[in-house]
């Protein structure tokens, strides 16, 4: 459904931070990209939304060509594609509402945003996708206001209200507690489940990612050094990708408690999720 | 116990004086700026010549002020005072309104992160020309095409206002959170969309706050260009002054001081309310 092929971002500094990527995504998959900071996580996915202008490469979402479309079309197909950021980037003076329904600012004309009149359906979706991320008595506060987690559903319900195919996720939990971190995460994959929605997620931590994700991508100075299922990540594998560190901890811990899905203990999963909902 | 000595005998090792680099680290630099600072201050003072005989006579005038002040007449040129007044409020808030509705595109034009290189440029030279005179050389200017009175006034303060609020609607702009205006972005919204959704709240507060505070400065400079001829209060004021009658004259200060401090607390009110 996504298709990278041999994309190039080189900066007016020089610094070349993406060098020839190329990925497949099918529909629905959620794919983590993992890989040092400055390894061009970032830069790959602003690519993909032209965010950031790739200097060289392809871009193909459902067989649309992103990277020669002129402004008008771009606008349009950056409707395909809902974004959510690290520490939440929510317009902090407009009300939660205000911050959702402005995932729909591609689909309306300037005036009816200007006046706030969106299309029935839209509100109702918003109200909707509130609701799903369990913030529906929170409509009119103001986004900062919310505590972390909570800014971050709102990014998450801003997303989903472009109806989009595929989400780009930028370090969703980089501000947040390692409880909230897994809520996001676990909300986030769901909801890609739900809608069938693909997704690439940058993600600083190793663990969380093989707890939430099956395809991992390990990024490191612009180029994929890895793309597999996440227990493939052994000492070597996070060596290649971040540099040689003692990885026993990582590798030892996250794959076998707490990432394979254990048919035994299903329990504490499905309490988590109840928590996110409330 | 052992480690506390160890401890001890570890730091005595280390330098036990540390002091801040110095700012201007060549010593020769440093001292011979001060000494010339030093060196031009005293001749400075003593070339400003200070004829004692005219301080002396000037103390009397001085001191018939300070008395109109202690007892200010409101009254014997009250229908002059009012009149000026009130035309003074009014250039004040007209030319602050219509500042205001003409400097927001025009800092929006020069926001470098929203506009066009062209745009940007004319913009910007737009702001240098307003910013580059002073209210009073405008105000003569102005005074000269259309003739004394209020509409010089306007004219005068509706130009200085667009440099000022413009130059600092532009800078607050450039200075927003970019990631805000990158998600709104990233939603396919257009660019009037982005500067409503994502510029828009976060300058609001500030442009309120700095309308406020022009509206302020309009009232103040509306005191100065009446000398010139610009009409309201200053050329009621310069008319007292002209004439000796230094306690109309003082009443029209404390009615000036009286309504920048109304202004100043209501401004300030207003700022901590839209925050």
């Amino acid at each position: 459904m996504l298709t990278l092929t041999a994309l190039t971002k080189r900066y007016r500094t020089g610094d070349l931070a993406l060098k020839g990527v190329s990925l497949e995504i099918p529909e629905g998959q959620v794919v983590g990209l993992i890989g040092p900071s400055g390894s061009g996580k970032s830069t790959l996915i602003r690519c993909i939304n032209r965010l950031i202008e790739p200097s060289s490469g392809s871009v193909q979402l459902k067989g649309l060509e992103l990277t020669s479309l002129n402004r008008s079309d771009l606008r349009r197909a950056r409707r395909r594609m809902g974004m959510i950021f690290q520490e939440y980037a929510l317009v902090e003076r407009l009300t939660v509402m205000e911050n959702v329904l402005s995932g729909q600012l591609g689909y309306v004309g300037f005036w009816s945003s200007f006046w706030r009149r969106f299309p029935l359906a839209a509100v109702a979706q918003a109200f909707a996708t509130l609701d799903r991320v369990g913030l529906v008595e929170h409509v009119d506060k103001r986004a900062d206001a919310l505590s972390g987690g909570q800014r971050q559903r709102v990014g998450i319900a801003r997303a989903l209200l472009q109806n989009p195919d595929l989400l780009l996720v930028d370090e969703p939990t980089a501000s947040l507690d390692p409880k909230t971190s897994r809520q996001i995460m676990r909300l986030i994959t769901e909801v890609c489940a739900e809608r069938d929605l693909a997704a690439i997620i940058n993600i600083h931590d190793v663990a969380l990612a093989q707890l939430f994700v099956r395809r991992i991508v390990g990024l490191r100075q612009g180029e994929v050094v890895y793309d597999g299922p996440p227990d493939g990540l052994d000492a070597e594998v996070l060596t290649e990708i971040y540099g040689v560190e003692d990885w026993s901890a990582t590798v030892g811990k996250a794959p076998k408690k707490a990432t394979r899905p254990q048919p035994g203990q299903p329990a504490v999963v499905a309490k988590e999720s109840l928590a996110v909902v409330q | 116990m052992n480690r506390q000595i160890a401890g001890t005998t570890v730091a005595s090792n280390y330098p036990q004086h540390w002091q801040r680099p110095p700012f201007i680290s060549r010593p020769w630099l440093r001292y011979g700026l001060a000494l010339g600072a030093v060196l031009y201050l005293i001749v400075g003072i003593g070339s400003v010549e200070v004829t004692w005989s005219r301080v002396w006579d000037g103390l009397p005038r001085g001191w018939a002020f300070v008395s109109g002040f202690l007892a200010p007449d409101f009254f014997s040129r009250g229908a002059d005072i009012r009149a000026g007044i009130l035309e003074s409020l009014t250039m004040t808030l007209t030319s602050t309104v219509v500042g205001i509705l003409i400097s927001v595109p025009i800092g929006v034009g020069a926001a470098r992160n929203l506009a066009p290189p062209l745009v940007y440029g004319l913009c910007r030279a737009i702001v240098a020309l307003s910013r580059s005179f002073q209210e009073v050389i405008i105000a003569i200017l102005f005074v000269a095409m259309v003739g004394f009175g209020p509409l010089a006034g306007f004219l005068t303060l509706t130009f200085a206002t667009i440099g000022f609020l413009s130059k600092l609607l532009a800078e607050d702009i450039e200075e927003i959170e970019e990631a805000q205006a990158e998600a709104i972005r990233a939603t396919g919204a257009g660019w009037l969309q982005l500067v409503n959704y994502a510029i828009q709240p976060q300058v609001m507060p500030r442009l309120i706050g700095l309308s406020l505070y022009r509206l302020d400065i309009n009232f103040r400079e509306s005191a100065v260009i009446g000398i010139v001829g610009a009409g309201g209060i200053g050329a009621t004021l310069n008319t007292a002054i002209d004439r000796y009658e230094f306690d109309s004259a003082a009443a029209i200060l404390i009615i000036i001081i009286a309504i920048v401090l109304v202004a100043e607390y209501s401004s300030g009110a207003i700022r901590k309310w839209v925050q």
